[in-house]
Protein backbone atom coordinates (compact mmCIF):
# COMPACT_ATOMS: atom_id res chain seq x y z
CA UNK A 1 0.00 0.00 0.00
CA UNK A 2 1.27 3.31 -1.13
CA UNK A 3 2.44 5.75 1.86
CA UNK A 4 -0.14 7.85 3.47
CA UNK A 5 -0.81 11.76 2.03
CA UNK A 6 -2.96 12.68 5.04
CA UNK A 7 -2.27 11.09 7.86
CA UNK A 8 -4.62 11.80 10.94
CA UNK A 9 -4.36 10.79 14.62
CA UNK A 10 -6.22 10.79 17.60
CA UNK A 11 -8.23 14.30 16.61
CA UNK A 12 -10.72 15.64 18.83
CA UNK A 13 -12.88 18.26 18.53
CA UNK A 14 -15.03 20.41 21.55
CA UNK A 15 -17.50 23.06 21.24
CA UNK A 16 -17.67 24.80 25.04
CA UNK A 17 -21.50 25.76 24.87
CA UNK A 18 -20.97 28.42 27.80
CA UNK A 19 -23.26 29.00 30.70
CA UNK A 20 -26.70 27.44 29.38
CA UNK A 21 -27.62 26.54 32.82
CA UNK A 22 -29.87 23.72 30.69
CA UNK A 23 -26.70 22.11 29.44
CA UNK A 24 -24.38 22.64 32.11
CA UNK A 25 -22.19 25.08 33.04
CA UNK A 26 -18.56 24.83 31.48
CA UNK A 27 -19.93 21.47 29.51
CA UNK A 28 -18.65 20.67 26.07
CA UNK A 29 -20.02 19.70 22.54
CA UNK A 30 -18.01 16.40 21.87
CA UNK A 31 -18.20 16.73 18.11
CA UNK A 32 -15.16 14.32 17.29
CA UNK A 33 -13.13 12.08 19.60
CA UNK A 34 -9.93 10.73 19.20
CA UNK A 35 -10.46 10.44 15.22
CA UNK A 36 -7.89 8.60 13.78
CA UNK A 37 -7.53 7.79 9.72
CA UNK A 38 -4.99 7.96 7.09
CA UNK A 39 -5.86 9.04 3.16
CA UNK A 40 -3.59 7.33 0.83
CA UNK A 41 -2.94 8.45 -2.82
CA UNK A 42 -5.46 6.84 -5.13
CA UNK A 43 -7.75 5.87 -2.63
CA UNK A 44 -11.29 6.69 -1.60
CA UNK A 45 -12.19 6.58 2.33
CA UNK A 46 -15.69 6.74 2.53
CA UNK A 47 -16.74 8.29 6.49
CA UNK A 48 -20.66 7.25 7.54
CA UNK A 49 -22.32 8.20 10.07
CA UNK A 50 -26.02 9.49 10.88
CA UNK A 51 -26.89 12.62 11.14
CA UNK A 52 -25.24 14.61 13.71
CA UNK A 53 -22.62 12.16 14.13
CA UNK A 54 -19.72 15.03 13.73
CA UNK A 55 -18.29 13.92 9.95
CA UNK A 56 -19.21 17.18 8.65
CA UNK A 57 -17.25 19.33 11.97
CA UNK A 58 -13.88 16.35 10.49
CA UNK A 59 -13.50 18.24 7.32
CA UNK A 60 -14.05 21.64 8.63
CA UNK A 61 -11.22 20.57 11.36
CA UNK A 62 -8.96 19.43 8.71
CA UNK A 63 -9.27 22.95 6.89
CA UNK A 64 -9.41 24.91 9.94
CA UNK A 65 -12.41 26.26 9.04
CA UNK A 66 -14.20 26.04 12.29
CA UNK A 67 -15.05 28.99 14.44
CA UNK A 68 -12.47 30.19 16.76
CA UNK A 69 -14.23 28.78 19.97
CA UNK A 70 -13.56 25.22 18.83
CA UNK A 71 -10.83 23.57 20.66
CA UNK A 72 -8.92 21.02 18.63
CA UNK A 73 -6.31 18.63 19.47
CA UNK A 74 -4.16 15.40 17.57
CA UNK A 75 -2.09 15.39 14.65
CA UNK A 76 -3.20 15.79 10.61
CA UNK A 77 0.13 15.37 9.26
CA UNK A 78 0.43 16.18 5.05
CA UNK A 79 2.74 14.32 3.96
CA UNK A 80 2.57 14.50 0.24
CA UNK A 81 5.12 16.48 -1.85
CA UNK A 82 6.27 19.77 -0.45
CA UNK A 83 7.48 20.02 3.22
CA UNK A 84 5.21 18.07 5.81
CA UNK A 85 2.52 20.07 7.41
CA UNK A 86 0.58 19.45 10.86
CA UNK A 87 -3.06 20.60 9.51
CA UNK A 88 -3.89 21.57 13.36
CA UNK A 89 -1.11 23.61 14.14
CA UNK A 90 0.22 25.09 10.98
CA UNK A 91 -0.28 29.09 11.07
CA UNK A 92 -2.58 30.76 9.13
CA UNK A 93 -0.55 32.18 6.60
CA UNK A 94 0.97 28.81 5.80
CA UNK A 95 -2.29 27.27 5.34
CA UNK A 96 -3.94 29.94 2.80
CA UNK A 97 -1.05 30.10 0.84
CA UNK A 98 0.09 26.66 0.17
CA UNK A 99 -2.54 24.66 1.67
CA UNK A 100 -6.27 24.92 1.05
CA UNK A 101 -6.80 24.67 -2.57
CA UNK A 102 -3.48 23.55 -3.11
CA UNK A 103 -2.65 20.64 -1.15
CA UNK A 104 -5.47 20.09 0.32
CA UNK A 105 -9.13 20.93 -1.83
CA UNK A 106 -12.76 20.95 -0.23
CA UNK A 107 -15.57 19.64 -2.37
CA UNK A 108 -18.42 21.58 -0.34
CA UNK A 109 -21.71 20.13 1.22
CA UNK A 110 -24.19 22.32 -1.14
CA UNK A 111 -23.28 22.90 -4.83
CA UNK A 112 -26.07 25.45 -5.66
CA UNK A 113 -25.37 27.78 -2.31
CA UNK A 114 -21.41 27.58 -2.95
CA UNK A 115 -21.76 29.22 -6.25
CA UNK A 116 -21.95 33.19 -6.11
CA UNK A 117 -25.31 33.05 -8.57
CA UNK A 118 -24.51 36.82 -10.15
CA UNK A 119 -21.43 35.34 -12.17
CA UNK A 120 -20.74 32.93 -14.84
CA UNK A 121 -19.57 29.68 -13.68
CA UNK A 122 -16.53 30.05 -15.88
CA UNK A 123 -15.62 33.78 -14.42
CA UNK A 124 -15.69 31.85 -11.11
CA UNK A 125 -13.33 28.62 -12.20
CA UNK A 126 -11.67 31.09 -13.93
CA UNK A 127 -10.65 33.63 -11.34
CA UNK A 128 -9.75 30.27 -9.15
CA UNK A 129 -7.19 29.24 -11.36
CA UNK A 130 -5.95 32.76 -11.58
CA UNK A 131 -5.18 32.51 -8.34
CA UNK A 132 -4.22 28.98 -7.39
CA UNK A 133 -1.25 28.76 -10.64
CA UNK A 134 -0.78 32.29 -12.07
CA UNK A 135 1.11 32.33 -15.02
CA UNK A 136 -1.00 29.66 -17.44
CA UNK A 137 -3.91 30.54 -19.89
CA UNK A 138 -6.62 31.09 -17.39
CA UNK A 139 -9.59 29.59 -20.28
CA UNK A 140 -7.83 27.34 -21.34
CA UNK A 141 -7.27 25.32 -18.12
CA UNK A 142 -10.82 26.25 -16.96
CA UNK A 143 -11.78 24.07 -20.35
CA UNK A 144 -9.64 21.14 -19.30
CA UNK A 145 -11.17 21.16 -15.63
CA UNK A 146 -14.65 21.46 -17.14
CA UNK A 147 -13.60 18.30 -20.03
CA UNK A 148 -12.26 16.04 -16.87
CA UNK A 149 -15.25 16.42 -14.68
CA UNK A 150 -17.33 15.69 -17.45
CA UNK A 151 -18.74 19.17 -18.14
CA UNK A 152 -18.56 20.72 -21.62
CA UNK A 153 -16.74 23.94 -22.04
CA UNK A 154 -19.90 25.40 -23.31
CA UNK A 155 -21.71 24.98 -20.42
CA UNK A 156 -19.08 27.27 -18.35
CA UNK A 157 -20.76 29.80 -19.71
CA UNK A 158 -23.69 29.70 -17.64
CA UNK A 159 -24.71 30.78 -14.75
CA UNK A 160 -25.53 28.96 -11.84
CA UNK A 161 -29.40 29.02 -12.01
CA UNK A 162 -29.25 27.61 -15.74
CA UNK A 163 -27.57 24.11 -14.44
CA UNK A 164 -28.60 21.36 -13.16
CA UNK A 165 -27.97 20.16 -9.81
CA UNK A 166 -25.42 17.50 -10.94
CA UNK A 167 -23.64 20.11 -13.43
CA UNK A 168 -23.25 22.26 -10.37
CA UNK A 169 -21.57 19.60 -8.42
CA UNK A 170 -19.52 19.11 -11.23
CA UNK A 171 -18.40 22.63 -11.35
CA UNK A 172 -17.70 22.33 -7.51
CA UNK A 173 -15.62 19.40 -8.10
CA UNK A 174 -13.90 21.47 -11.06
CA UNK A 175 -13.28 24.32 -8.87
CA UNK A 176 -11.66 21.80 -6.16
CA UNK A 177 -9.76 20.27 -8.55
CA UNK A 178 -7.91 23.98 -10.49
CA UNK A 179 -5.35 23.60 -7.59
CA UNK A 180 -4.27 20.21 -8.32
CA UNK A 181 -4.76 19.02 -4.76
CA UNK A 182 -3.14 15.89 -3.54
CA UNK A 183 -5.78 15.22 -0.83
CA UNK A 184 -9.87 16.04 -1.73
CA UNK A 185 -12.01 16.58 0.60
CA UNK A 186 -16.15 15.57 -0.29
CA UNK A 187 -18.13 16.79 2.60
CA UNK A 188 -21.65 15.24 1.87
CA UNK A 189 -21.30 16.28 -2.27
CA UNK A 190 -24.66 13.58 -2.89
CA UNK A 191 -26.72 15.32 -0.21
CA UNK A 192 -30.43 16.15 -1.97
CA UNK A 193 -29.46 14.75 -5.31
CA UNK A 194 -31.31 11.85 -6.48
CA UNK A 195 -30.06 8.60 -6.83
CA UNK A 196 -28.77 8.34 -10.59
CA UNK A 197 -26.89 11.64 -9.87
CA UNK A 198 -25.64 9.96 -6.65
CA UNK A 199 -24.25 7.73 -8.46
CA UNK A 200 -22.06 9.78 -11.12
CA UNK A 201 -21.13 12.30 -7.97
CA UNK A 202 -19.52 9.08 -6.89
CA UNK A 203 -17.94 8.00 -10.01
CA UNK A 204 -16.28 11.10 -10.68
CA UNK A 205 -14.93 10.62 -6.87
CA UNK A 206 -13.39 7.40 -7.37
CA UNK A 207 -12.37 9.20 -11.08
CA UNK A 208 -10.38 12.02 -9.11
CA UNK A 209 -8.80 9.04 -6.90
CA UNK A 210 -7.80 7.22 -9.96
CA UNK A 211 -5.80 10.19 -11.20
CA UNK A 212 -4.10 10.19 -7.70
CA UNK A 213 -5.60 12.16 -5.09
CA UNK A 214 -6.59 10.55 -1.94
CA UNK A 215 -10.21 11.59 -1.21
CA UNK A 216 -12.26 11.27 2.04
CA UNK A 217 -16.25 11.16 1.05
CA UNK A 218 -17.73 12.31 4.09
CA UNK A 219 -21.78 10.67 3.63
CA UNK A 220 -24.88 9.90 5.19
CA UNK A 221 -25.82 7.57 2.12
CA UNK A 222 -24.72 4.06 2.97
CA UNK A 223 -27.16 2.79 0.22
CA UNK A 224 -25.32 4.27 -2.45
CA UNK A 225 -22.39 3.03 -1.37
CA UNK A 226 -23.66 -0.62 -1.12
CA UNK A 227 -25.01 -0.64 -4.48
CA UNK A 228 -22.08 0.84 -6.13
CA UNK A 229 -19.35 -1.75 -4.99
CA UNK A 230 -15.69 -0.52 -6.34
CA UNK A 231 -16.27 3.24 -5.86
CA UNK A 232 -14.94 3.17 -2.48
CA UNK A 233 -12.05 1.46 -1.31
CA UNK A 234 -11.95 1.71 2.50
CA UNK A 235 -14.75 2.50 4.94
CA UNK A 236 -14.82 4.49 8.44
CA UNK A 237 -18.16 4.32 10.32
CA UNK A 238 -18.81 6.92 13.14
CA UNK A 239 -21.22 6.72 15.79
CA UNK A 240 -21.65 10.01 18.43
CA UNK A 241 -18.19 11.89 17.90
CA UNK A 242 -16.17 8.66 17.48
CA UNK A 243 -15.26 5.69 14.52
CA UNK A 244 -16.27 2.78 15.92
CA UNK A 245 -15.48 1.00 12.78
CA UNK A 246 -13.02 0.84 10.01
CA UNK A 247 -11.63 -1.17 7.23
CA UNK A 248 -11.29 -2.13 3.52
CA UNK A 249 -15.34 -1.04 2.06
CA UNK A 250 -16.60 -4.84 0.89
CA UNK A 251 -15.35 -6.80 4.01
CA UNK A 252 -17.13 -4.12 6.64
CA UNK A 253 -20.54 -3.95 4.25
CA UNK A 254 -20.32 -7.78 3.88
CA UNK A 255 -19.59 -8.58 7.37
CA UNK A 256 -19.58 -5.53 9.72
CA UNK A 257 -17.89 -6.18 13.35
CA UNK A 258 -19.45 -3.58 15.00
CA UNK A 259 -23.10 -4.06 16.53
CA UNK A 260 -24.10 -0.74 15.30
CA UNK A 261 -22.65 -0.98 11.67
CA UNK A 262 -24.73 -4.19 11.59
CA UNK A 263 -27.50 -1.96 12.60
CA UNK A 264 -26.88 0.97 9.78
CA UNK A 265 -26.99 -1.68 7.23
CA UNK A 266 -30.10 -3.18 8.82
CA UNK A 267 -31.89 -0.15 8.17
CA UNK A 268 -31.62 0.27 4.45
CA UNK A 269 -34.45 -1.06 2.23
CA UNK A 270 -32.40 -4.09 1.32
CA UNK A 271 -31.37 -4.55 4.84
CA UNK A 272 -35.21 -4.73 5.75
CA UNK A 273 -35.59 -1.21 6.78
CA UNK A 274 -35.26 -2.32 10.64
CA UNK A 275 -35.18 1.34 12.69
CA UNK A 276 -32.61 1.52 14.99
CA UNK A 277 -34.29 2.05 18.48
CA UNK A 278 -33.91 5.04 20.19
CA UNK A 279 -32.16 7.78 18.76
CA UNK A 280 -28.45 8.91 18.74
CA UNK A 281 -27.23 10.35 21.99
CA UNK A 282 -26.60 14.10 22.46
CA UNK A 283 -22.70 15.12 21.89
CA UNK A 284 -22.68 17.56 25.44
CA UNK A 285 -23.78 14.60 27.14
CA UNK A 286 -21.84 11.41 26.45
CA UNK A 287 -22.04 7.88 28.32
CA UNK A 288 -19.12 6.81 29.93
CA UNK A 289 -19.13 4.00 27.99
CA UNK A 290 -19.75 2.89 24.53
CA UNK A 291 -22.47 5.39 23.71
CA UNK A 292 -23.72 2.87 21.07
CA UNK A 293 -24.47 0.37 23.66
CA UNK A 294 -25.92 2.49 25.87
CA UNK A 295 -28.65 2.58 23.52
CA UNK A 296 -28.79 -0.64 22.77
CA UNK A 297 -28.13 -2.74 26.52
CA UNK A 298 -29.60 -5.52 24.65
CA UNK A 299 -27.19 -5.80 21.72
CA UNK A 300 -23.87 -8.23 22.22
CA UNK A 301 -20.33 -6.87 22.75
CA UNK A 302 -18.09 -5.78 19.82
CA UNK A 303 -15.32 -8.55 20.41
CA UNK A 304 -14.87 -7.10 23.80
CA UNK A 305 -13.66 -3.60 24.16
CA UNK A 306 -10.93 -1.08 23.59
CA UNK A 307 -9.53 -1.24 20.19
CA UNK A 308 -9.84 -4.36 18.40
CA UNK A 309 -8.13 -5.65 15.53
CA UNK A 310 -10.06 -8.18 13.60
CA UNK A 311 -7.53 -8.80 11.31
CA UNK A 312 -4.65 -6.84 10.33
CA UNK A 313 -6.52 -3.69 8.26
CA UNK A 314 -9.94 -4.18 10.26
CA UNK A 315 -10.52 -2.82 13.46
CA UNK A 316 -13.52 -1.56 16.20
CA UNK A 317 -13.69 0.40 18.96
CA UNK A 318 -15.93 -0.24 21.74
CA UNK A 319 -15.66 0.58 24.97
CA UNK A 320 -17.28 -1.58 27.74
CA UNK A 321 -20.10 0.38 29.70
CA UNK A 322 -17.97 1.81 32.95
CA UNK A 323 -14.79 0.76 31.87
CA UNK A 324 -11.97 2.99 31.09
CA UNK A 325 -11.65 4.88 27.78
CA UNK A 326 -9.79 3.10 25.11
CA UNK B 1 -61.15 4.44 -0.63
CA UNK B 2 -59.41 7.43 -2.68
CA UNK B 3 -60.00 7.38 -6.22
CA UNK B 4 -58.48 9.45 -8.69
CA UNK B 5 -60.14 8.73 -11.99
CA UNK B 6 -59.36 9.89 -15.79
CA UNK B 7 -56.92 12.40 -14.31
CA UNK B 8 -55.17 15.53 -16.07
CA UNK B 9 -53.23 18.03 -14.03
CA UNK B 10 -50.47 20.45 -14.33
CA UNK B 11 -50.23 24.54 -14.11
CA UNK B 12 -51.13 26.05 -17.19
CA UNK B 13 -54.45 25.75 -18.83
CA UNK B 14 -54.01 23.35 -21.72
CA UNK B 15 -50.85 21.74 -20.71
CA UNK B 16 -51.57 19.22 -18.36
CA UNK B 17 -48.68 17.42 -16.93
CA UNK B 18 -50.28 14.67 -16.31
CA UNK B 19 -52.88 13.32 -18.52
CA UNK B 20 -55.78 10.76 -17.89
CA UNK B 21 -54.49 8.95 -14.63
CA UNK B 22 -56.21 6.54 -12.99
CA UNK B 23 -55.12 5.41 -9.46
CA UNK B 24 -56.35 3.53 -5.89
CA UNK B 25 -55.83 3.44 -2.89
CA UNK B 26 -57.52 1.10 -0.26
CA UNK B 27 -57.76 1.87 3.35
CA UNK B 28 -54.84 -0.30 4.76
CA UNK B 29 -52.59 -0.45 1.83
CA UNK B 30 -49.71 1.53 0.97
CA UNK B 31 -49.17 2.20 -2.77
CA UNK B 32 -46.27 2.91 -4.43
CA UNK B 33 -45.39 5.57 -6.93
CA UNK B 34 -42.32 5.78 -8.33
CA UNK B 35 -40.73 7.42 -11.58
CA UNK B 36 -37.96 9.21 -12.72
CA UNK B 37 -37.72 13.44 -11.64
CA UNK B 38 -39.86 15.40 -14.11
CA UNK B 39 -42.77 12.95 -14.61
CA UNK B 40 -45.99 14.64 -12.32
CA UNK B 41 -44.87 12.58 -9.70
CA UNK B 42 -45.64 15.53 -7.11
CA UNK B 43 -48.29 17.07 -8.94
CA UNK B 44 -50.26 13.95 -8.48
CA UNK B 45 -49.75 14.23 -4.86
CA UNK B 46 -50.85 17.37 -4.70
CA UNK B 47 -54.20 16.44 -7.03
CA UNK B 48 -54.62 13.34 -4.40
CA UNK B 49 -54.11 15.14 -1.03
CA UNK B 50 -56.89 18.07 -2.65
CA UNK B 51 -54.12 20.64 -3.03
CA UNK B 52 -54.49 20.96 -6.26
CA UNK B 53 -57.31 20.88 -8.54
CA UNK B 54 -57.01 18.95 -11.56
CA UNK B 55 -57.95 20.30 -15.12
CA UNK B 56 -59.79 17.28 -15.84
CA UNK B 57 -61.31 13.85 -14.05
CA UNK B 58 -62.04 13.53 -10.52
CA UNK B 59 -60.94 12.73 -7.10
CA UNK B 60 -63.53 10.78 -5.08
CA UNK B 61 -62.85 9.80 -1.19
CA UNK B 62 -64.92 7.47 0.60
CA UNK B 63 -67.51 8.07 -1.61
CA UNK B 64 -67.82 11.77 -1.38
CA UNK B 65 -66.99 13.68 -4.75
CA UNK B 66 -64.03 15.95 -4.21
CA UNK B 67 -65.80 19.61 -5.25
CA UNK B 68 -63.06 22.01 -4.16
CA UNK B 69 -59.52 21.97 -3.09
CA UNK B 70 -57.37 23.67 -0.33
CA UNK B 71 -59.51 26.00 1.82
CA UNK B 72 -62.28 25.09 -0.22
CA UNK B 73 -62.28 21.61 0.19
CA UNK B 74 -66.25 19.83 1.18
CA UNK B 75 -66.32 19.95 4.98
CA UNK B 76 -66.33 16.58 5.02
CA UNK B 77 -63.24 16.04 3.27
CA UNK B 78 -61.49 18.49 5.40
CA UNK B 79 -59.51 16.04 7.09
CA UNK B 80 -59.78 13.37 4.97
CA UNK B 81 -55.68 13.45 3.68
CA UNK B 82 -52.68 14.12 5.00
CA UNK B 83 -49.52 14.82 3.68
CA UNK B 84 -45.92 14.58 4.17
CA UNK B 85 -43.55 16.88 2.19
CA UNK B 86 -39.97 15.73 1.13
CA UNK B 87 -38.01 19.04 2.78
CA UNK B 88 -38.96 19.50 6.19
CA UNK B 89 -37.51 22.83 6.78
CA UNK B 90 -39.96 24.15 3.87
CA UNK B 91 -42.85 22.95 4.75
CA UNK B 92 -42.89 24.32 8.52
CA UNK B 93 -43.27 27.99 10.29
CA UNK B 94 -39.57 28.58 11.52
CA UNK B 95 -41.29 30.36 14.25
CA UNK B 96 -42.90 27.74 15.64
CA UNK B 97 -41.77 25.15 18.67
CA UNK B 98 -41.86 21.54 17.43
CA UNK B 99 -44.99 20.80 19.87
CA UNK B 100 -47.24 24.17 18.35
CA UNK B 101 -46.13 22.56 14.31
CA UNK B 102 -47.55 19.01 15.47
CA UNK B 103 -50.48 21.52 16.94
CA UNK B 104 -51.16 23.72 14.15
CA UNK B 105 -53.91 21.11 12.41
CA UNK B 106 -55.37 20.81 16.25
CA UNK B 107 -55.61 24.83 16.87
CA UNK B 108 -57.37 25.10 13.68
CA UNK B 109 -59.92 22.80 14.17
CA UNK B 110 -60.34 23.96 17.42
CA UNK B 111 -61.15 27.07 16.44
CA UNK B 112 -64.72 26.38 16.49
CA UNK B 113 -64.60 25.06 19.74
CA UNK B 114 -64.57 26.64 23.27
CA UNK B 115 -60.59 27.52 23.42
CA UNK B 116 -59.81 26.74 27.18
CA UNK B 117 -61.22 23.18 27.38
CA UNK B 118 -59.32 22.54 23.84
CA UNK B 119 -55.65 23.97 24.88
CA UNK B 120 -55.40 20.63 27.73
CA UNK B 121 -56.58 18.39 25.38
CA UNK B 122 -54.31 19.29 22.66
CA UNK B 123 -50.92 19.28 24.89
CA UNK B 124 -52.29 16.07 25.88
CA UNK B 125 -52.93 14.95 21.92
CA UNK B 126 -49.31 16.18 21.05
CA UNK B 127 -48.11 13.95 23.61
CA UNK B 128 -49.51 11.55 22.37
CA UNK B 129 -48.34 11.96 19.09
CA UNK B 130 -45.03 12.84 19.78
CA UNK B 131 -44.71 9.84 21.28
CA UNK B 132 -45.65 7.74 18.18
CA UNK B 133 -43.06 9.46 16.20
CA UNK B 134 -40.37 8.91 18.82
CA UNK B 135 -39.73 12.57 19.82
CA UNK B 136 -38.62 13.05 23.19
CA UNK B 137 -39.89 15.80 25.46
CA UNK B 138 -37.15 18.17 25.43
CA UNK B 139 -37.06 18.39 21.47
CA UNK B 140 -40.54 19.56 21.60
CA UNK B 141 -39.27 22.74 23.07
CA UNK B 142 -37.08 23.52 20.26
CA UNK B 143 -37.74 25.52 16.91
CA UNK B 144 -36.83 24.19 13.43
CA UNK B 145 -33.15 25.44 13.71
CA UNK B 146 -32.32 23.54 16.84
CA UNK B 147 -32.87 20.38 15.34
CA UNK B 148 -32.07 18.06 12.88
CA UNK B 149 -33.70 17.22 9.08
CA UNK B 150 -34.74 13.73 10.57
CA UNK B 151 -35.97 15.08 13.52
CA UNK B 152 -37.81 18.16 11.65
CA UNK B 153 -39.37 15.47 9.49
CA UNK B 154 -40.88 13.26 12.66
CA UNK B 155 -42.54 16.29 13.79
CA UNK B 156 -44.08 17.04 10.60
CA UNK B 157 -45.31 13.32 10.17
CA UNK B 158 -47.05 14.05 13.39
CA UNK B 159 -48.43 17.19 11.80
CA UNK B 160 -49.83 15.30 9.31
CA UNK B 161 -51.38 12.37 11.90
CA UNK B 162 -52.89 15.37 14.53
CA UNK B 163 -56.19 15.57 12.46
CA UNK B 164 -56.48 11.67 12.14
CA UNK B 165 -56.47 11.91 8.31
CA UNK B 166 -58.16 8.50 6.56
CA UNK B 167 -55.41 8.78 3.57
CA UNK B 168 -51.79 10.13 4.18
CA UNK B 169 -49.55 11.21 0.67
CA UNK B 170 -46.00 10.92 1.51
CA UNK B 171 -44.21 12.96 -1.43
CA UNK B 172 -40.57 11.64 -1.20
CA UNK B 173 -41.34 12.17 2.76
CA UNK B 174 -37.58 9.92 3.58
CA UNK B 175 -35.53 11.57 0.06
CA UNK B 176 -33.31 13.90 2.16
CA UNK B 177 -32.76 11.97 5.86
CA UNK B 178 -30.64 9.08 6.73
CA UNK B 179 -31.35 5.22 6.48
CA UNK B 180 -31.92 4.84 10.19
CA UNK B 181 -34.80 7.40 9.94
CA UNK B 182 -36.08 6.96 6.88
CA UNK B 183 -36.73 2.80 8.56
CA UNK B 184 -37.94 4.78 11.68
CA UNK B 185 -40.66 7.10 9.56
CA UNK B 186 -41.59 4.21 7.13
CA UNK B 187 -42.09 1.99 10.40
CA UNK B 188 -44.17 4.67 12.12
CA UNK B 189 -46.57 4.91 9.20
CA UNK B 190 -46.55 1.16 8.77
CA UNK B 191 -48.00 1.09 12.17
CA UNK B 192 -50.77 3.08 11.32
CA UNK B 193 -51.53 1.24 8.12
CA UNK B 194 -51.50 -2.31 10.12
CA UNK B 195 -54.05 -0.64 12.55
CA UNK B 196 -56.63 0.16 9.55
CA UNK B 197 -56.48 3.37 10.12
CA UNK B 198 -54.39 4.72 6.62
CA UNK B 199 -54.17 4.49 3.62
CA UNK B 200 -50.70 5.65 2.44
CA UNK B 201 -49.75 7.09 -1.47
CA UNK B 202 -45.75 6.29 -0.95
CA UNK B 203 -43.99 8.56 -3.34
CA UNK B 204 -40.39 8.03 -4.17
CA UNK B 205 -37.60 7.84 -6.84
CA UNK B 206 -36.03 5.13 -4.55
CA UNK B 207 -37.33 2.03 -6.27
CA UNK B 208 -35.53 -0.70 -3.58
CA UNK B 209 -37.69 1.75 -0.74
CA UNK B 210 -41.17 0.85 -1.98
CA UNK B 211 -39.85 -2.62 -3.17
CA UNK B 212 -40.01 -3.17 0.77
CA UNK B 213 -42.25 -0.34 1.58
CA UNK B 214 -45.04 -1.01 -0.48
CA UNK B 215 -47.97 -3.51 -1.10
CA UNK B 216 -48.02 -2.64 -4.81
CA UNK B 217 -45.74 0.04 -7.00
CA UNK B 218 -47.14 2.00 -9.84
CA UNK B 219 -44.72 3.76 -12.04
CA UNK B 220 -45.35 6.71 -13.02
CA UNK B 221 -44.67 7.82 -17.23
CA UNK B 222 -45.77 3.98 -17.78
CA UNK B 223 -48.90 2.67 -16.59
CA UNK B 224 -50.97 6.01 -14.99
CA UNK B 225 -50.25 8.57 -17.25
CA UNK B 226 -52.36 8.30 -20.74
CA UNK B 227 -51.15 8.44 -23.77
CA UNK B 228 -51.13 12.57 -24.81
Amino acid sequence: MTAPALTVSDLSVRFPTGQRASRGAGSAVHAATDVSFALRPGRVLALVGESGCGKSVLAAALLRLLPADAVVTGRALLSTDGPAVDLLTAPGRVLRRTVRGRRVALVPQSAATALTPVRTVRAQLEETVGELTPGVDRRQRADELAIRVGLAPADLDRHPHELSGGMAQRVVTALALAGDPEVVLADEPTAGLDRPLVDRTLRLLREVADAGCAVLLITHDLGALQRSPGLVDDLAVMYASRLVETGPAGAVLAAPAHDYTRALLGALPAGGLVPIPGSPPALTDLPPGCAWHARRPDSGPCDGGGTVHVDGLRATRCRPPGGAPC
Amino acid sequence: MLTLTGVDAGYEPGRPVLRGVDLRVAPGEVVGLSGPSGTGKTTLARVAALLLAPQRGTVEIDGVGASGVRYARDPRLRTAVGMVFQSPRRSVDARLRLRDVIAEPLRLRGLATAARAGATARTERVAELAGRVGLTADLLDRRPHEVSDGQLQRACLARSLASGPRYLVCDEMTAMLDASTTAALVGVVGAEVRAGRLGVLAISHDDALLDVWADRVVALGAAVAGPA
